[in-house]
């Protein structure tokens, strides 16, 4: 066991870990931080995403002991912490609450079991951080890693984009889906 | 939860100090690049180690540089880095197309540019839990005495299936490799023809660097490559078949040199000298492209043989075969790769 110490959500968390933890491990079972999910566990679903530096990684395969120093965002630290706080108040309004992408993809109602849900709205924050008006396609890549085992992505879709409009004051308006790319001349099986 | 059997943790700073732990802890000792591959393997347990160096606190193995004519890049850079470089995707664009169809974003970001280049084979019996394997009697990849690809096989056929190595391999990549000594050697002899032991690389040496030569650039040649990856889901999966292609035309858009290089076959990236023989003196203008096209593909169907290895029937990526090197071809020629998914 060694002593980590951990940058999780802005707060530094020091916890006793084995050399072979992941990063989920500690998330879930030492720091309570149930929003990060365990789904395959070997790199293929995107559930476990976490934020490391701003950047999208898989928590099931970062083992704890490598990350420590660097800044961790899970999905219960999406929202700012005065924010949250502010939530607490009886008189807290709902923009009060959550993220601004946690908030659009309630709107869009992009959810049907929710499992995937953590890990996709931090790909889409990360997205919309390097990019404030993604077309559908970058949309669709930049959410590649993450499965959705109830196939609602036309609705998780339409959620960064309404992310991204709110964002940028736009009016939402749903983006057309692209044209398929044209086959090129001269197929053939042999 | 699949969890990691238990392990050493080793954290070097510098380079000399993560050979002499890997030198000082022996064969049971592994370096540790993204892990996006290794601690799968782990948490299976279709592969062991005693003890973990992880090479992520070494600075100098990270980075993408010019030198000499050469691009260089350390082991360690991320595949997302090396599909965003600008200078690889305006020079080399094969490698910046292979690494950009590597895995999903996450895996990318954490994954390797050496890693990918050393990921273990795969094959279907092996890529499975622990218990899976257990019941069917293991295999010779591991635990096991019999292979249930080949029957009566005695050599493992786990397919190498490293998008980047066949980009490499068509750009002439050489490697730096530190074991008593630094040595360089060309990518291709990286690779043996066995799945279970399928790199040349002795246990205390470490993968440094990789050097491209990069092509020159004059108004007489022109260099036109493309990465083309069969696979089901254009977003995550392994390759079922990749093909790299590295094309020099000259001023009457002839190809004066070619090459083309595979994986997902069988243990070793291979190189195709034969198929792209069959493409030189082609004018890429004129209908002859396509003659030579399908001549290239009747060619390379002969030479590559897929096996029951890797997900995806045999037969069908089989037949797929002179269908991606067609597409591959075409996306090089007009600069358009990569081609990737499931052509269907």
């Amino acid at each position: 066991m060694e002593v980590l110490s951990l940058k999780v959500n802005g707060d530094t968390r020091c916890l006793a870990a084995a050399p072979q933890a992941t990063l989920l491990e500690v998330l879930r079972e030492e720091l309570g931080l149930t929003g990060c999910k365990q789904g395959c566990d070997k790199g293929d679903c995107g559930a476990c995403t976490v934020l490391l530096d701003g950047q999208p990684v898989l928590a099931c395969l970062t083992l704890a002991a490598l990350v420590q120093g660097r800044e961790i965002t899970t999905i219960e630290g999406l929202a700012p912490a005065h924010r949250r706080r502010c939530a607490e108040s009886p008189c807290a309004s709902k923009q009060d609450k959550l993220h601004p992408v946690q908030d659009a993809f309630d709107e869009a109602g992009a959810l049907q079991c929710g499992f995937c849900q953590s890990g996709m709205i931090l790909s889409a924050t990360a997205l919309l951080q390097r990019d404030d008006d993604p077309k559908r396609e970058t949309i669709r890549e930049a959410l590649s890693g993450n499965l959705c085992r109830c196939t609602g992505y036309t609705q998780i879709i339409e959620a960064v984009e309404r992310a991204s409009d709110e964002h940028a004051g736009r009016e939402h308006r749903p983006r057309a889906w692209e044209q398929p790319a044209t086959e090129p001349a001269g197929e053939g099986e042999s | 939860m699949l969890r990691l059997p238990p392990f050493e943790l080793l954290r070097p700073s510098s380079l000399e100090e993560a050979r002499s732990l890997l030198v000082e802890h022996g064969p049971g000792a592994r370096p540790l690049a993204g892990g996006t591959d290794l601690l799968v393997n782990l948490k299976l347990g279709s592969t062991e180690a005693q003890t973990l160096v992880s090479l992520a606190a070494i600075p100098e193995l990270c980075g993408i540089r010019e030198e000499a004519g050469e691009l260089v890049i350390g082991a360690m850079t991320p595949l997302a880095q090396v599909a965003a470089s600008e200078v690889v995707r305006s020079r080399i664009p094969v490698l910046a197309q292979a690494a950009s169809v590597v895995a999903s974003p996450q895996l990318r970001a954490m994954g390797t540019l050496g890693g990918n280049l050393l990921l273990d084979t795969r094959c279907q019996w092996i890529n499975q839990s622990h218990f899976w394997r257990a019941a069917l009697g293991f295999c010779l990849k591991k635990d096991g005495s019999k292979c249930h690809v080949v029957e009566k096989g005695k050599r493992c056929v786990a397919a190498a299936s490293n998008d980047t190595a066949p980009a490499l391999l068509v750009l002439g990549a050489r490697l730096v490799v530190l074991g008593a000594q630094e040595r360089s050697m060309p990518l291709a002899e990286l690779y043996s023809s066995d799945g279970a032991q399928h790199l040349t690389l002795a246990a205390d040496e470490l993968l440094v660097e990789v050097r491209v030569p990069l092509p020159e650039q004059s108004a007489r040649s022109t260099q036109h490559s493309a990465y083309g990856k069969l696979r089901r889901r254009a977003s995550i999966d392994f390759p079922l078949l990749g093909l790299a292609a590295n094309l020099e035309l000259d001023e009457s858009k002839t190809v004066r040199a070619a090459s083309l290089a595979a994986v997902a076959l069988s243990a070793q990236p291979l190189s195709l000298p034969k198929v792209a023989a069959a493409l030189l003196g082609v004018e890429t203008s004129g209908a002859q492209l396509e003659r030579a096209i399908v001549a290239a593909g009747a060619l390379a169907q002969r030479r590559l043989k897929p096996l029951d290895n890797i997900p995806g029937d045999a037969w069908w990526r089989r037949e797929m075969v002179p269908v991606l090197l067609g597409r591959t071809l075409r996306a090089a020629l007009s600069d358009t790769g990569p081609v990737n998914g499931d052509p269907q």
